[in-house]
């Protein structure tokens, strides 16, 4: 309805995002100035049993469609059945988080409603002029900007992960349920899946990782990477490297941070054998603790670390696992 | 076999970028502008299609301001066929919807079959305009491709797509745009002849009459988003560098800081 604040509940393997959480938590504050609800789309097959839990962070009402043809994700189905259920509901805002797949998700929809869309946003706000206000980095963090929108509706925005706090959620709640019909046929979907290449695992995507230990070109070799796993095993982190070590093939380049890679804004970030050029910077700044492990002083690196270890990696890390170790026990 | 590139100009990643004095702009005078990385991809991409079909042409197509002919030459002295500039003071200051309906346009009277764009624009860092773009066009798009593949009847597409935790090879019938990711090749530089080549291939610009479009539906005037404020983030400080002697000492303060003071272990 006219004042709502809707966001789109991503799933990944049977579990929503945890940026769905952040996006809610920051749309039902939204919602209340407004003076409108807070409502999720649930997209997908079999995937009702997740409704609660939108509902637990504040969704008054869960539009859910489900459909075969919907349970993998393809840009031509999800496009359509988000844009048809938002021009049904017209919410005043439309939130989707900025991840891979809403990446993909985010400028298709807000295209076909004819509305504008700050991408990759790191504050959402009511503003003075009683539309929605994003905050987004652009010039990859160099600059950080305020958008308006028009008068268009719904004013969207895709939200960067792990950048909004959640609150804790009621779990007493229970969703109201709207069933939408999804009417995809397969005519709908132009592209086809052939092969899914499975490299990363189960591992937590370095844009959403709370904690990234980094390596770069002073690693020297893709059998020392071993080292920086054995690193991210302890602290439940994901590994990460700088373009130098991607180019170099000792690691994939779905693992690069920076202006060229990945943007991320982990709780900590643990940078090895990393120099700290403009690029890799800019994929990385805004890591809440950066802690930069490089034998020499003069890297710019030390500029942005929080806390600097000058010394030969080869030594630090190591040692390092190990007193990490004795803590967790 | 018709192989559109958008290409952008953008400055230089080792730009240093400050706000300038309106407060919702960026100081450019010191700027080095170059081609977006992403496009240069998709440049590339363009080139060694048509190379390995053996036949085709390739097109850029970028909106910018006068310098941006600069950035349309070195797509051409890197082998593009023609380019064709979008370029009117009313284009300015365009949003990923102005912008993608200002090249929607363009291409209307045009032919492709695959359009390559890049997966963002290093400048606003929006990511948008050509998913925007296959959108109006009403065609397919893929995006953050890393693999390109021709079918031998040239209607379809293979291409390998990043997507979380690996990736999907997705099969595209054509027209489509494909949005470019790092990985999908290096782009090749322009050599000495092909700068001097590139002088005599066509370039053609067109301003907003040539293009047939009204003032209101383009630029800052078309645009859906506006920036009201452009500012700098704020500055990192430095932090402690960890002092001791030995290794074991160093990280033992170390793990200490991380645990008691940052609470990020
Ligand atoms: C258009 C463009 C886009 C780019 N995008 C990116 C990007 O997205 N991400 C990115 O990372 N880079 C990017 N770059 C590249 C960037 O400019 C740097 O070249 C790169 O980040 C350097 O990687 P590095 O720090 O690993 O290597 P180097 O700069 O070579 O640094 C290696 C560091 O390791 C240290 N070292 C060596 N041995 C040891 C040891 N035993 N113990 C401790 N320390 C040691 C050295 O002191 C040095 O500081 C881009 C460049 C361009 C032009
Ligand atoms: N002004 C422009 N001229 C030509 N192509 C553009 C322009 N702006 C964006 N693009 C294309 O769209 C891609 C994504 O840009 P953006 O959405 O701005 O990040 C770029 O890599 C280009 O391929």
């Amino acid at each position: 309805m006219a004042n709502d604040v809707c966001v789109f509940a991503e799933v990944k393997e049977g579990a929503i995002k945890k940026v769905v959480f952040e996006m809610l938590c920051a749309g039902k504050e939204l919602a209340d100035k407004l003076g409108g609800e807070l409502t999720a789309v649930l997209i997908g097959s079999n995937v009702e049993d997740l409704a609660d839990q939108l509902a637990w962070y504040g969704a008054s009402k869960v539009f859910l469609a489900e459909n075969e043809l919907l349970e993998e994700y393809s840009s031509d189905a999800y496009t359509k059945v988000l844009a048809d259920i938002v021009r049904e509901q017209q919410p005043s805002i439309l939130l989707i988080g900025s991840t891979i797949l809403g990446k993909d998700l985010a400028p298709g929809v807000a295209s076909r409603l004819q509305t504008g869309l700050a991408s990759d946003c790191i504050n959402i706000a009511m503003g003075d002029d009683g539309k929605l206000t994003a905050t987004r980095p652009m010039y990859a963090g160099k600059i950080i900007a305020d958008l308006a929108f028009s008068d268009d509706k719904p004013w969207t925005a895709s939200v960067r992960p792990n950048v909004l706090p959640v609150s804790p959620p009621d779990e007493s709640k229970k969703a109201e349920v709207v069933k939408v019909d999804a009417a995809i046929s397969s005519e709908d979907i132009r592209t086809s899946v052939v092969e899914k290449i499975v490299t990363g695992g189960e591992k937590v995507d370095l844009t959403e990782a709370e904690i990234i230990v980094s390596g770069g070109r002073g690693m020297k070799g893709p059998e020392n990477f071993k080292m920086l796993e054995e690193l991210a095993e302890v602290l439940g982190a994901t590994v990460g490297a700088s373009r130098a070590a991607v180019d170099a093939g000792w690691i994939a380049q779905s693992d690069q941070v920076g202006q060229t890679g990945k943007v991320v804004n982990p709780n900590l970030y643990i940078a090895c054998g990393i120099s700290g050029a403009i690029q890799h910077l800019a994929g990385m700044s805004t890591s809440k603790c950066i802690v930069a492990i490089n034998k020499d002083s003069e890297a710019p690196i030390f500029q942005k670390a929080d806390y600097g270890v000058v010394d030969d990696l080869f030594k630090v890390v190591p040692i390092f696992t190990e007193e990490l170790k004795k803590i967790k026990e | 076999m018709n192989i559109v590139v958008c290409m952008k100009q953008v400055p230089d990643t080792e730009s240093v970028i400050k706000p300038s004095g309106d407060g919702v702009g960026i100081k450019t005078d010191d700027l080095k502008f170059v081609m977006n990385v992403y496009d240069e991809f998709g440049v590339e991409e363009a080139l060694a299609t048509k190379e390995k079909a053996g036949e085709g042409k390739v097109t850029i197509l970028s909106m910018g301001p006068d310098r941006a002919v600069e950035a349309v030459r070195m797509g051409l002295a890197m082998g593009a066929d023609n380019a064709v500039l979008l370029n009117d003071a009313a284009l300015e200051g365009a949003d990923a919807f102005a912008t993608a309906t200002a090249l929607a346009k363009a291409l209307e009277s045009m032919d492709y079959d695959v359009i390559f764009c890049g997966k963002q624009a290093v400048d606003g860092d929006l990511g948008q305009v050509g998913i925007a773009l296959a959108e109006i066009l009403n065609i397919p798009h893929v995006s953050l491709i890393t693999k390109f593949e021709l079918s031998d009847d040239k209607k379809k597409a293979k291409v390998n797509r990043q997507i979380e935790g690996g990736e999907e090879v997705i099969e595209c019938p054509l027209p489509a745009v494909f949005t470019c990711q790092k990985g999908l090749n290096e782009p090749r530089y322009a050599s000495l002849p092909g700068i001097m080549k590139a002088k005599k291939k066509p370039l053609e610009t067109k301003d907003l009459a040539a293009l047939g479009l009204d003032a209101s539906a383009v630029g800052e005037a078309g645009s859906k988003t506006k920036i009201t404020k452009a500012a700098s983030p704020p500055e990192r400080v430095a932090g402690k560098i960890i002092d001791g002697e030995e290794t074991l000492e160093i990280v033992v303060k170390l793990v200490t800081l991380l645990r008691e003071e940052a609470k990020a272990v």
